[in-house]
């Protein structure tokens, strides 16, 4: 083994573990904590996977926007002073059913197909291409992306105003 | 010898770890975490497929594509759940079953 693929054990099994804690712990804090782990631990096989970019985005927007917004929800929906926080379960037997069927049959997927690969390109820096296909092939898209982030903020904003003014 | 079978086993069990936690919890925003979970298990496919086919960057772009609609969903969904605890005073999903009754 090399120190590459003991590298990406290693992330593995850190998002892995962290993302069970994210389901499975009782404490709504420790959920958030995790979930931490589990974005920087993806960003870590975004690198191994050579996507450069993609992993400073993965860094940028999840643990610094959407963790953030998550935290949020989590501190405005309890009483400040109900501290515990503790989130209930249910549907247990068939959840733990229907997951394990999922992860079987995507395994079996995974591993029973015959994939067209191609040998492994060399890694090399994305963020100038990623910029080029923005402005050329994919212009449409991201326009399009720009109008729903719009619409998004718009419309977030619409549902939580008070109600007084309307 | 790390190949691309590793990292679809990988984003498998992120997916159905997700997929546990939106179909258990009860409390609103741990749902969201699950959905979270599973953009980022499509999001490691994406960059797997991208890193072993010979498409270019095209995984990549799409994975930038879902970062984005993630933020936006994550943004009204968590203005749907504050609106939730102004009306009900709870976030717990099986209370809200208005329609139910």
């Amino acid at each position: 083994m090399s120190v590459f693929d003991i590298l990406f054990c290693v992330v593995a099994l850190v998002t892995v573990g962290s993302a069970a804690i994210v389901v499975l712990s009782r404490s709504l804090i420790y959920s958030a904590f995790a979930l931490l782990f589990t974005f920087f631990g993806v960003a870590i096989v975004y690198v191994l996977l050579g996507a450069d970019f993609l992993a400073a985005t993965q860094v940028l927007i999840y643990v610094g926007g959407i963790l953030i917004l998550l935290l949020f929800g989590v501190m405005l929906t309890h009483r400040l002073y109900n501290l515990d926080l503790k989130t209930d379960t249910f549907q247990l037997i068939p959840g733990m059913l229907i997951a394990f069927a999922v992860f079987t049959s995507l395994a079996l997927v995974a591993t029973q197909t015959r994939w067209n690969l191609v040998p492994e390109k060399q890694i090399s820096p994305t963020t100038e291409t990623i910029g080029r296909l923005f402005m050329q092939e994919y212009l449409l898209p991201f326009e399009t992306a720009s109008i729903l982030l719009l619409v998004a903020l718009i419309g977030a904003a619409m549902l939580v105003r008070r109600r007084s003014d309307v | 010898m790390i190949t691309l079978q590793h990292y679809l086993l990988l984003s498998a069990a992120l997916f159905s770890l997700g997929i546990f936690g939106v179909l258990t919890r009860k409390n609103a925003v741990n749902v969201l975490m699950g959905i979270e979970l599973i953009l980022n298990s499509a999001n490691i496919n994406l960059i797997a497929f991208s890193r072993y086919s010979s498409h270019g960057l095209d995984g990549q772009m799409f994975a930038v594509f879902v970062i984005v609609v993630a933020a936006a969903e994550v943004a009204v969904a968590l203005a749907i759940v504050l609106t939730m605890y102004r009306l009900l005073k709870t976030v717990s999903l099986d209370r809200a079953d208005t329609l139910r009754r």
